[in-house]
This record gives C-alpha cells, sequence and structure tokens, in this order.
C-alpha cells in the first residue's frame, strides 16, 4: 500500500462546501431504518430477565414453568452461551457482561432471557423464570470501594502496577503512572501552591435509540445480525467468538444508528439475541426498553479526583500533581488511565506526576463517552487553574497561554508534541466578543481548555464507477452524524466531479473488508484517508483506460478537473475525456471501474479546544442556567463545516448536561433510583441558548487534507467552563458535579457558616 | 386477549386494523401498519420520539393506546410531505443540518409542525419551550431553532 | 538504534528502566526485540501498545519505520468514544 498521507497545503473545490447530506431525505421523510425499525418474517420477541440485586450469588435458575408457556420459543442463561473466550479476559468479561455466569454485578445485570411469539408472551415468561439468589454486601460509591474494608467484587483482582504484588485482593484492579521532572522539587520552588478535592458522577451516554437488533441463527451456521451499532465489523467479532460462528458466516449489517457515543461500542445483548435464535430456530428480534438501557448498558465513570498544582509570583506554573480514582463498573477498564493522560495534556510542564486508580463497583459495566475519561480530569485540573489564576492575581486566560503547550513541549503523558492548537484556541479565546460582554447580578464568565488524542485505525472503502459516470461509495465506518456527506465530498474532491454524482453508503460485513469502530474521532479521519487511497486507485484505471482510447502511452495522460488529459505538444488536437466519457466506453475498454483501498489510518492529530461560557444562578433555589456559551476548536481541516460545528455543539451539550444535572443515584440497596429520562434529566431545547462555534484549522501533518478529529474534544471543557462560571457568579469554588440546586445550596449554606 | 376492531383515519387514509386493549398506538403504527417513522426513545412520555397529531393535538404516541385512534384523525411523520413536495420544516431542517443521529428527527418535525401551525411568528424563546418535550442529544438544538425559525420565516412568506 | 521511553507501568515490567536503547528499524521489530529481552511484556503487546514517533501516536502501523533520532514513546492502546 503506496498511500502517502502527508499534508499538502493544496486548494479545495469541494471540501469545506455544506451541501445537504446524502441520507438526510431518509432521516427527515421517516423513511431511514434505525435497529428497532427491522423486521424478519416468522420474527419472535426477546426479552432479558435482569437481576434486581447490586451483588449477589446466582444460586440457580429454574426455567421449566417459562418454558411451558404457550408461545414461547426459547429460554436461554448463561449455560447456553458457554465460555468460549479461551483466557481473552476483555472478552470473557462481554461476555459475562451479557449474560451472568455465577453472580449478579449490578442492579439490572443480565441472568436469563426468552423468545416468545410476542411482546406480553415474553413478557409474562419472564416472570415464570425462578431465580435463586444469595445476596451478597455491594458497594457503589468509587471512595469506599477502594477502602480495604469494602466489600470485594471479585477476589481475584490483585492491583496491578504496584511495586510489590499485594497479599490480599482489592477492587482497585489498576495503579498507574505519567509524567516527567520532580514534583517535590518543583513544589519546593512555588509561590503558590493550591490543592483541591474534586468529585464527578456517573452519567450515561444518553443516546435517544435504546440498543435494539435482530438476530437470525440458521441451523447450518450461517447468521445475519441487523443492529445498530458504532462499530458492524466489531459486532461482527465480538459475536462470532462469543457464539462459535465463523466470522465470514455471519453477516453484520449496521442500521441508521441513534447515536452512540461510545455506548455502542461494544456488544450488549446481541449476543443474547443471536443464542435465542440460534435455540428457538427462528429469527428474535430484541430491544432495549429505556430503564435496561440506564441499567445495563454502559455509563461512564464516576470519579474522585486530588490535584496539586504550584507556580511561582510570574505566572508560570512549578509542578503539578494528580490522583485520579475512576469507577469501572464489575470490570477491570483502564478509564482512570486515560484521566492520568490527558489531565494535564495542555500544559507546558517541567514537574508533573498523574497517578490513577481503576476501581469496581457493582455499577453497570463502564463504557466509553465522547472523549472518556478526559471531561472529569479536566474539570479537576482546570478549577485549580483557574483558582491559581486568582491567586496570583493574573488573568484565567493569560495564565493559560502562559503556561500552554507548542510544539515542541513534552506532553504530561509524556511524547513531545507536533504542531498542536491549544495556543491558537486560547488566543481566539482571548480576542472572542464573548469574554468582553457585560454580566449582570448573579451570573459568571467561565473558560476552560480540553484535549484529546483522536485515533485513526482499521479502514477499508470500495470506490465504484457507474456506466453513467456517477459514483458509489461504500465506506466500512458507521455514519454517527454526516460522515457521509464528507466522504462524498472527498470522493467528489479527488475525482474532480461534483459531490450530486457521488452517493455514498456505509456497507455489511460481507461487503467490505474489515473497519475498525467509529470511535475516537476517527470517522472522518480514517475513511477520508482510504477515500483518497480509493479514488487514487479508480484515476489510475481511468488514465489507463483514456490512455487505450487514445492509444498513447498511459504515462502522458494525467486526471485533471475530473477529466483525463493527454499531456504534450503532440496530443494537441485530443480532446478532454471526462470521467462520464470513460465511464461509458468502460464495457469496451476493459469492464467495470474501481478503485479499491484498505489501510491502517494512524497519525490522527491530537486536538484542543477551550470554551467561554455565562451562567445565571438563583441564589434562593440553587437552579443555574447557562445563558451563552462559545466553543473554540481546532479541526484541522473541516470537510464539511456545518456537520463540524453540530459535533462541536452537540459535545458543548452534553457537557453542559453533565456539569449541571445528569447523575446516577443508587439506594442504600444498590439499585438505580432514576432510570428515565424523567429522572436523569438530559438538557431540553429551553435550557439552553445558542451555541456559538469558532473552527481553527492548524492541518495535522499526517493527512493529505490537514484533517483531525473533531467528534470528541468537544465534551472536554464544559464541566470545568460551567463549573468556573458557576464558581465565579456565587463565589464559592464548585468541587462535585453535577452542580444541580441542592449542591450549590449546600456550597452556598458552608460558605456562610463557614 | 380479544382484540379490539379500530377504524381511524391516518394521514388522510381510512385505516382499520385489530389490536389488543393494552396495546400502544406506537405499537399499532411501528408493528401493525409497519410505519416506522415515529421512534420508541423511552416508552413514557419523555423524549417526544414518537410525537405524532391526534385530531390536530399533539401527542406522545407511546401513552395514547391504539384503541384510542377509533374515529379520529392520525398525522404522522409519513404523512407530512405532499407527494414529492417535502414541508418546508423538512427542507429546512436538512439545509441547517439539524440532524445528526436522526432520531429525534421526525418527532421534532412534528412537534414544529403543530407549533408553528398553532403560532406561526414564534420567537426564539417560544420555540424552544415549545420544542421542550422532545429530546435531542446529538445536535444541543441550535440547528434545530434556526431551521425551525427560518420555516416560520419561509411558510409566513408562502 | 533508537532510544525509546516506556511509561510508568510499563518499565515496571522491563527491569525497572524507562529508557532502551535498541537496534529496531520498524515498530515491529522493536517489539520483537523487547519481548526477546523482556518477556514480561508480551501481554503488554498483545492487549495493545501504541508507539508515539515524535509525538504523532501510532496505534496499528507496525510497520512504521523508526527514524534515527526520533523520539520513540510507547503508551497505553486507548479507546475513544
Ligand atoms: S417514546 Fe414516547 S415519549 Fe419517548
Ligand atoms: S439528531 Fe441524534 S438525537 Fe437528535
Amino acid at each position: 500500500m503506496n498511500f502517502d498521507p502527508r499534508y499538502s497545503g493544496r486548494n479545495f473545490s469541494s471540501v469545506g462546501t455544506r451541501p445537504i447530506r446524502p441520507d438526510g431525505i431518509d432521516k427527515v421523510t421517516g423513511r431511514a431504518r434505525y435497529g428497532a425499525d427491522f423486521n424478519m418474517a416468522g420474527q419472535l420477541v426477546g426479552r432479558i430477565l435482569r437481576s434486581p440485586h447490586a451483588h449477589a450469588v446466582i444460586k440457580s435458575i429454574d426455567t421449566s414453568k417459562a418454558e411451558k408457556l404457550a408461545g414461547v420459543k426459547a429460554v436461554i442463561t448463561a449455560k447456553d452461551l458457554p465460555d468460549l473466550t479461551d483466557g481473552d479476559a476483555a472478552m470473557y468479561d462481554i461476555l459475562d457482561n451479557s449474560m451472568a455466569r455465577k453472580k449478579a454485578l449490578y442492579d439490572g445485570h443480565a441472568v436469563a432471557a426468552v423468545a416468545a411469539i410476542d411482546a406480553r408472551t415474553a413478557r409474562q415468561a419472564l416472570k415464570l423464570i425462578e431465580v435463586e439468589y444469595e445476596v451478597l454486601p455491594h458497594v457503589t460509591d468509587v471512595d469506599e470501594a477502594a477502602q480495604h474494608h469494602a466489600p470485594l467484587i471479585n477476589d481475584q483482582v490483585f492491583t496491578e502496577g504496584l511495586e510489590e504484588k499485594p497479599a490480599k485482593p482489592s477492587n482497585v484492579t489498576k495503579r498507574t503512572q505519567f509524567g516527567h521532572g520532580d514534583v517535590h522539587k518543583g513544589f519546593a520552588q512555588a509561590d503558590f501552591v493550591i490543592e483541591r478535592s474534586f468529585k464527578t458522577e456517573q452519567t450515561h451516554q444518553g443516546y435517544i435509540e435504546p440498543h435494539a437488533c435482530v438476530a437470525s441463527v440458521n441451523p447450518d451456521g450461517t447468521a445475519d445480525l441487523w443492529v445498530c451499532t458504532q462499530g458492524h465489523f466489531v459486532y461482527r467479532q465480538h459475536c462470532a467468538q462469543l457464539l462459535g460462528l465463523e466470522a465470514s458466516k455471519l453477516r453484520v449489517t449496521s442500521s441508521e444508528i441513534g447515536g452512540g457515543f461510545g455506548g455502542k461500542t461494544h456488544v450488549w445483548a446481541e449476543p443474547v439475541a443471536l443464542a435465542l435464535s440460534r435455540k428457538a430456530g427462528r429469527p428474535v428480534k430484541l430491544v432495549m426498553t429505556r430503564d435496561e438501557v440506564f441499567r445495563a448498558s454502559g455509563p461512564t465513570s464516576a470519579t474522585s479526583i486530588d490535584v496539586k498544582i504550584g507556580a511561582n509570583k510570574d505566572g508560570t506554573i512549578t509542578a503539578a500533581e494528580a490522583t485520579l480514582r475512576y469507577s469501572c463498573g464489575p470490570y477491570p477498564g483502564s478509564w482512570a488511565e486515560i484521566g492520568a493522560m490527558t489531565a494535564f495534556a495542555c500544559y507546558k510542564l517541567e514537574n508533573v506526576k498523574t497517578v490513577g486508580y481503576e476501581v469496581l463497583v457493582n455499577r453497570p459495566k463502564t463504557a466509553a463517552y465522547r472523549a472518556p475519561s478526559a471531561p472529569m480530569a479536566a474539570f479537576a485540573v482546570e478549577s485549580v487553574v483557574d483558582e491559581l489564576a486568582k491567586e496570583l492575581g493574573m488573568d484565567a486566560v493569560e495564565f493559560r497561554i502562559k503556561n500552554a503547550a507548542q510544539e515542541g513541549t513534552r506532553s504530561s503523558y509524556g511524547p513531545v508534541y507536533g504542531p498542536i492548537g491549544i495556543g491558537p484556541t486560547l488566543e481566539a479565546v482571548k480576542s472572542h466578543p464573548h469574554m468582553k460582554a457585560p454580566l449582570k447580578a448573579n451570573q459568571g464568565r467561565g473558560m476552560a481548555c480540553g484535549f484529546w488524542f483522536n485515533f485513526g485505525g482499521q479502514t477499508c472503502t470500495d470506490l465504484n464507477i457507474g456506466m453513467d459516470g456517477t459514483v458509489s461509495l461504500a465506506v466500512g465506518t458507521v455514519d454517527v452524524g454526516g460522515s457521509r456527506a464528507s466522504l462524498s465530498l472527498v470522493a467528489a474532491e479527488e475525482l474532480g466531479i461534483d459531490y450530486s454524482q457521488v452517493k455514498a453508503i456505509v456497507a455489511d460485513t460481507s461487503s467490505l473488508g474489515y473497519n475498525d469502530m467509529t470511535d475516537g474521532s476517527r470517522g472522518t479521519f480514517s475513511s477520508s484517508m482510504a477515500t483518497i487511497s480509493a479514488a487514487g486507485n479508480a484515476i489510475k484505471i481511468l488514465r489507463e483506460r483514456a490512455a487505450q482510447t487514445w492509444d498513447i502511452p498511459v504515462e502522458d495522460v494525467v486526471w485533471e478537473k475530473g477529466h483525463a488529459i493527454a499531456k504534450g505538444e503532440k496530443y494537441g488536437n485530443l480532446a478532454p475525456l471526462s470521467l462520464k466519457d470513460i465511464a461509458a466506453a468502460s464495457g469496451k475498454t476493459g469492464g467495470p471501474i474501481a478503485g479499491h483501498s484498505e489501510l491502517v489510518a494512524d497519525g490522527a492529530g491530537v486536538s484542543f479546544a477551550t470554551h467561554i461560557c455565562d451562567v445565571e444562578v438563583d441564589p434562593e433555589t440553587g437552579s443555574t442556567r447557562v445563558i451563552r456559551y462559545t466553543v473554540v476548536q481546532d479541526a484541522g481541516k473541516a470537510v464539511h463545516p456545518t456537520y463540524v460545528e453540530g459535533q462541536y455543539q452537540g459535545g458543548a451539550a452534553q457537557g453542559i448536561g453533565w456539569a449541571l444535572n445528569e447523575e446516577y443515584i443508587y439506594g442504600k440497596d444498590g439499585r438505580l433510583q432514576n432510570p428515565g429520562f424523567l429522572d436523569y434529566r438530559i438538557p431540553v431545547c429551553s435550557d439552553l441558548p445558542m451555541i456559538d462555534t469558532q473552527i481553527l484549522e492548524i492541518p495535522n501533518p499526517n493527512h493529505p487534507y490537514g484533517v483531525r478529529g473533531v467528534g470528541e474534544t468537544s465534551i472536554v471543557p464544559p464541566l470545568a467552563a460551567i463549573a468556573n462560571a458557576v464558581s465565579n457568579a456565587v463565589g464559592v469554588r464548585m468541587t462535585h458535579i453535577p452542580m444541580s440546586p441542592p449542591r450549590i445550596l449546600a456550597a452556598l449554606d458552608a460558605e456562610r457558616e463557614g | 386477549m380479544a382484540g379490539v376492531a379500530v377504524s381511524t383515519t391516518i394521514n388522510g387514509d381510512a385505516v382499520e386494523y385489530l389490536c389488543q386493549p393494552d396495546e400502544t398506538l406506537l405499537d399499532v403504527l411501528r408493528d401493525r401498519l409497519g410505519l416506522t417513522g415515529a421512534k420508541e426513545g423511552c416508552g413514557t412520555g419523555d423524549c417526544g420520539a414518537c410525537s405524532v397529531i391526534v385530531d390536530g393535538r399533539l401527542v406522545c404516541s407511546c401513552l395514547v393506546l391504539g384503541a384510542e385512534a377509533e374515529g379520529r384523525k392520525v398525522e404522522t411523520i409519513e404523512g407530512m410531505a405532499h407527494g414529492d413536495q417535502l414541508h418546508p420544516l423538512q427542507q429546512k431542517f436538512l439545509e441547517h443540518a439539524a440532524l445528526q443521529c436522526g432520531i429525534c428527527t421526525p418527532g421534532f418535525l412534528i412537534a414544529a409542525k403543530d407549533l408553528l401551525e398553532k403560532n406561526p411568528s414564534p420567537t426564539e424563546e417560544e420555540i424552544r419551550f415549545g420544542l421542550a418535550g422532545n429530546l435531542c442529544r446529538c445536535t444541543g438544538y441550535d440547528k434545530i431553532v434556526r431551521a425551525v425559525q427560518d420555516a416560520a420565516n419561509v411558510m409566513k412568506g408562502a | 538504534m533508537v532510544e525509546v521511553t516506556l511509561w510508568g507501568s510499563l518499565s515496571a515490567v522491563a527491569g525497572g528502566k524507562a529508557k532502551h536503547d535498541i537496534e529496531a528499524k520498524d515498530i515491529r521489530e522493536l517489539f520483537r526485540k523487547l519481548a526477546e529481552q523482556y518477556p514480561g511484556i508480551e501481554p503488554w503487546i498483545d492487549r495493545g501498545i501504541a508507539v508515539a514517533i515524535d509525538g504523532t501516536i501510532y496505534r496499528d502501523t507496525w510497520s512504521k519505520e523508526l527514524p534515527p533520532g526520533a523520539e520513540i514513546f510507547l503508551l497505553p492502546r486507548l479507546a475513544g468514544g
């Protein structure tokens, strides 16, 4: 594969424009088919029985009564999903999470499932399944779980990453450490040191579409799965492994996806649906209820974070340190590790140290949520940075500019940065009119920075040119927010044709080679590279066909603005051949014209954002309104700027919900008390102002157009920006997210008494 | 359980169906009639993804029984365009990119249509409160509000 | 010869040393030589290690060359949303 991914400054004709997306018409007319909108002949309804206990041994399950109920076609338990993971610990956890094997590990953990002729019969059957539990002590709080005396969730877990192997098991699965320099020395040099502890509560991605799939397994081992997912190739791999199917015989089609944000990156109920179908010998449709989505699909970590930063009088940070504890649910993860890597990534630091602890709790398995783990770390760090600026008598933006990382800075997580955008976002914020707008009583302004890595990954794309000269582009990265439009723009750009002549689709797993999922902001980054490469291969063939037609050497044919052109004096009288001309003749010049590409898109550029936020806090009720919000973020290159803005706005809105309202509330019994949109309140239209955006374009050197990922960074600064704004409005430092009215009132009361 | 026979009008067409007495209108539309444009985001009246209009009233079809549609007029997203002519709201949602994943879009379009029929010149605040029953997790609502404002202007001019 | 820096937890299984001089032309060879020297690293490689070359993170391109004098940093392979 000789694809050169390096950035080449060039002028664009399609990229950077804002056409209507190809899948839009189906979505405004109700024709687009999402996970639950697909049906198969003879399909059954699948439903899952879930544990009401936070922690319990499953002593026995009696399914006999349920099996006898008329209309029930299959009942399954963990026995029907035997362990085929062969020592792959991460897959074993996914299996156990799909269907509890020995213990129920959280309220909502699946223990059995049925397939029946209709929903009512399936519901009745669930009631007939008798499960005998031995209830165990549980723990849901991250700090409590990390204590020595806490109930043990898994007695096989011994903390990794300690100097000495611990003698006793623990809920702390891993310790990780990052940094450089000597923080002790750095703090000794500091004139001012601020140290604080913070907490953030667990939130859910809150996609409006519940997990849904239709599974159909045939007796010969072939199978079909229709599912809403961020990565159908990944789901195929997971399901094939967990059910012992051959990957190429399991065709997975990704439906339109009604939001994922990281929550649809590994399987949940899909193996259960396949196992039910295999047992019943009929297709099974399984759709989670909203209650199940909250109780049993992946929320983010709850965290507890200590931050200490020191600076000298001239405003230079001399040392920075953080200890981060992140909940993982009942299975080991690397969530605190990511927090530890990202926490101080915005800054140029001589002495920095971060330590992360992964903590098991009796809550659902933690899943990624848009730049996973970074928002909480940024909240803690950016709060202390703000406080330190105040202490120094420096402007918050100036203080950050003085200490911002730049090209050549050693990042807090290790490597030295190439060209990056933190400085430019801060400069843009400094001169933004928002920073100078007047504030009224009870209002406060805050700003904060955020960082995210962005990822690339395995990508495979097909580009087929029809006889009429139109182009179909088949990609394998699920379109979560307009990427089919962006990728069509890329194909049009490369081929030199109009956007309207390209139609992009997401191909199923049998039609295309493997693709990693759409996560880590990789969709447009990776698939645009693959599209550029596929278009390049198609152009090679187009030139060959033109050369054939003219009977001249292919080296003399170039591709310009959608045409093959014979280069050189001697061909002066040869009229250029358009893509359409060449396509029309293709049947006689060697058959269909296509470009294929398979590559690993690596080298996604890190990205930075700075947000500004104004809030108004009602001192009587403690309720907070965001009254103005501005996002400034580096996109590298915005392929379709409208959808880039959309990513910025959506991430900011999710961050606002997280900062002010959203949280999982567990009772003493370990049960989730708010598994619905009424009590888990995400922002509605009337809660929010317009969200202004400013796109900066600092090219990524490792992409031909300079694209970086854009999907995730926008959720990193909001918690901190809003916390800084609220703290400025009420005059008390807020240290616990969400800053719900009772927490704000309590902070105000404490201040009055204190 | 014995089914209930229902005669109703959906998007202008006379429709008859049998449903269970406890079956929601949303389930009838989606599972019996194949009208999957209305979505189930919650099933409890909290997300608005299932919005339809019944006798001129905006409702969550997950909170209405299929049997209650008897003798009424139901409008769904599938009936919003006139032939090949998109409703101005549909057109403006496309132009403003007021959708990312699009799962909330049918509900928003129905709710916005109802809003503009009752208030052809809403302020931004009226739009925001008028659409507060519909959840969108992707867009931050900015582009949705702008699309509705733009559609209102076009419709007034028409 | 390239100088490779391992992140904290990984250096624990590499003789407690963060910096290693290794003769390797690409990421594949680097991983092989590290695993030969420190068998404890192998499970980490299986779980996924990302390699930052002059600040750019590579997660899967094992054929990526290691230019002499480049800064090579090993990091955990992370997930995104
Ligand atoms: S599905 Fe009816 S309001 Fe959510
Ligand atoms: S566009 Fe995804 S929920 Fe609104």
